[in-house]
């Protein structure tokens, strides 16, 4: 297997691979994060998170499309609007949702998980019939494309890069969102107990539905960063969504570290098998591992108590 | 045998129950259908053992797997690699590199029968491996995550993880599984031609004739003692736990009876239409057998036969008038179910039509419409939700 290459091309080639990883982890965080303060703070599985994103994706393109029909001088800055665009969008769709479905749910997380895939099947036909069904790419703008070379053999994709640092720095001001502001203690003493936090003046209905409202808009914001690196379709979101859910379930659920710590991992393992087997396979091992880890350590890497 | 009908484990009214499913299936469905449609029903009725199996896992022990596709697939896959065995004969095969293993082996630079597909060149081991590979599957993975206390959502999403796990491993092994296109090309059991229209109807009764005995499997465990546990368990686990009963042995053995129910109606499947492939196995159809479950009730045994046909028979139709509708349709139906009338068709009938029969139907009916072990019947589905779901 190795005989054909040369030390310095087996190093690079798993620079590329460890970097193939990363995108995906970005990926990962950025999916799992939305997911993790939905499932771990709230305790519903929402099964349309992939939709929100998607959501984030298209809004993202369309923006993409209106700067380079009307505002072509200022395509390079796009991204950024579209970002906050998504985020927005995909945040109010959440708090609709949360209004008219899954606040009458909760205590019954099952039928949560089942009422979201539904909403799911409806949001990618509703994406089918007004999108259509191709899947559309954005136009990435100049700064953004090529590649950094480091040394001869190794290579840098910019758009990686960049998605990279995306993830830095939302992941940096989730976490201070949730550790460090006064809303955030708000939804981490709901967490910790509903009953007390309510005795003490906080709406817990209002963290609720702004706590779900910040996990679809972090989702959209995923969608965003997801069209810098592939293209869009109306079932795409479905892809990610049961590895997203094994890499919260497998962090921890309530923990953030947790989540990026598995996110880590998970990519990690899938990215360096699928160089030595096929990628079907590297798949099914990493997969199957969690699950077997899951079957052993069923509450994940991270655990904090949690008074239900 | 059984005396009164106290000690017996049907009460007057599922015996009424199970006999008017039965006239349906057998002679009313078979006059008024004609034979393409009949198969159709007969494919159907194949799901509605997963929906069964549903029933007693999720309804009455409360534990959603989202992984039921992979158990229809193993009990479909067996019967399949036993009937292409069959029709890969050294004649039939001659043209191949290696004649004498199925075709897409031969594709795949396969040169001899791999050891798991040797015990499926024997009708009764590939019987025997229907019902008790999903069995054991089932008990690994139940044995597994009950006995650490894996419940509720957990279960659920590690099963359907299993599903997404299954679809790969099959689309990825070609030369082993057949990938993709799944085992298809089947012609004959021991010599009996399965394609042509008399041997399919033969099939269809076949199918309603394990189907009720099924039925009876899931009655009889949901009377006897078990049954109760089952349901006390799904309603106060601590409580069960504390009275000295284990309750992840009970736990497994219900996912396992569901798996292997599931399996029987894979096989069926497989019989029936002609061929297994992925498509049954992953996390699209998995999810979308709970819905049958679902809307037809997931505490009542005969309402998901019902539900199973009904959902069904709407997908077909649908489809064929109106493809894009049918996605907002299933859509709307698995947060209808859920909102707005969580205890399905059974609860339905239970609370608007059963008590107006009472009168015609004398003490049967009347019975029916305040039964002390499908709970609620008398209020209306919005207020007993909460206490059906838990």
């Amino acid at each position: 297997m190795f005989a054909d290459y040369s030390l310095a091309e087996l190093g690079s080639i798993f620079v590329m691979q460890g970097f193939a990883g990363l995108i995906l982890f970005s990926v990962f965080v950025l999916m799992a994060l939305g997911l993790a303060i939905i499932f771990g703070q709230m305790g519903v599985i929402n099964m349309a998170h992939g939709e929100f994103m998607i959501l984030g994706a298209y809004v993202t393109y369309f923006t993409s499309q209106f700067f380079l029909n009307y505002l072509p001088g200022l395509f390079g800055a796009y991204f950024f609007l579209a970002m906050i665009l998504a985020f927005f969008a995909a945040g109010a769709l959440g708090m609709a949702v949360e209004w008219l479905m899954i606040r009458r749910l909760y205590k019954r997380p099952l039928d949560t998980l089942l009422a979201t895939w539904g909403l799911s099947l409806i949001l990618q036909q509703l994406y089918r019939s007004v999108f259509g069904p191709r899947e559309v790419g954005v136009e990435l703008p100049n700064w953004m494309m090529g590649s950094i070379s480091v040394t001869d053999t190794i290579e840098v994709q910019i758009n990686g890069l960049f998605v990279m640092g995306l993830t830095i720095v939302i992941t940096v001001a989730v976490a201070l969102l949730m550790y460090k502001s006064a809303w955030g203690k708000q939804v981490r003493a709901v967490v910790q107990n509903r009953v007390m936090a309510g005795a003490v003046g906080i709406d817990t209905e209002k963290v609720d539905r702004y706590t779900f409202g910040l996990g679809c808009g972090i989702a959209g914001v995923a969608g965003s960063a997801f069209t810098m690196i592939g293209s869009t379709g109306p079932t795409s979101g479905q892809l990610y969504i049961v590895d997203t859910f094994l890499v919260v379930v497998f962090g921890g659920a309530q923990s953030l570290l947790g989540t990026i710590a598995s996110a880590f991992t998970i990519s990690q393992a899938q990215s360096t098998m699928e160089f030595f087997l096929s990628g079907s396979m590297a798949k099914v091992l990493t997969l199957l591992g969690v699950v077997i880890i899951l079957m052993l350590r069923p509450q994940g890497l991270f655990v904090i108590k949690v008074r239900r | 045998m059984f005396k009164s009908d106290r000690t017996f484990f049907l009460r007057p009214q599922d015996m009424i129950g199970i006999a008017v499913l039965a006239f349906l299936l057998i002679v009313i469905l078979p006059l008024t259908l004609d034979n393409f449609r009949l198969q159709f029903v007969g494919k159907y009725l194949t799901y509605a053992f997963v929906a069964l199996g549903l029933v007693l896992c999720w309804g009455y022990a409360g534990i959603l797997s989202l992984g039921q596709g992979v158990f229809f697939g193993l009990g479909g896959y067996c019967m399949a690699m036993f009937l292409k065995l069959e029709s890969s004969s050294v004649e039939a095969t001659k043209i191949q590199t290696t004649p004498g293993i199925p075709d897409f082996m031969d594709w795949n630079q396969i040169t001899e029968l791999p050891y798991m597909w040797q015990p499926f060149n024997s009708l009764t081991l590939t019987l025997i491996a229907v019902i008790l590979v999903p069995a054991l599957f089932a008990f690994i993975v139940g044995f597994a995550m009950f006995k650490r206390r894996v419940g509720g959502v957990y279960f659920a999403i590690i099963t359907q993880a299993l599903a997404a796990i299954m679809t790969i491993l099959i689309i990825g092994q070609q030369g082993y599984t057949g990938g993709i296109n799944g085992i298809t090309d089947l012609r004959t059991l021991n010599g009996w031609d399965i394609r042509t229209d008399s041997a399919k109807t033969i099939l269809y009764f076949v199918c309603v004739a394990l189907l009720i005995a099924c039925i009876l499997i899931a009655y009889f465990v949901k009377s006897s003692k078990l049954g109760r546990i089952l349901v006390a368990m799904r309603d106060k686990e601590d409580r069960v736990r504390f009275s000295g009963y284990d309750v992840a042995n009970f736990k497994v053995f219900v996912f396992c009876l569901a798996a292997s129910l599931s399996a029987i109606g894979g096989a069926m499947f497989t019989l029936q239409v002609g061929f297994m492939s992925p498509s049954f196995v992953g996390i699209v159809p998995s999810i979308e057998m709970v819905i049958y479950a679902a809307v037809g009730g997931r505490l009542s045994i005969l309402g998901a036969i019902y539900g199973t046909l009904l959902v069904n028979w709407a997908k077909t139709s649908f489809s064929e008038s109106f493809p894009e509708l049918w996605l907002f349709g299933l859509g709307g139906l698995f947060i209808a179910v859920v909102l707005i009338f969580p205890n399905g068709i059974a609860g339905l009938w239970q609370t608007y039509i059963a008590p107006r029969l009472g009168p015609l139907f004398g003490g049967t009916a009347a019975r029916r419409a305040s039964p002390p072990a499908t709970p609620p019947a008398s209020p209306p589905p919005s207020a007993a939700a909460p206490a059906a779901a838990e």
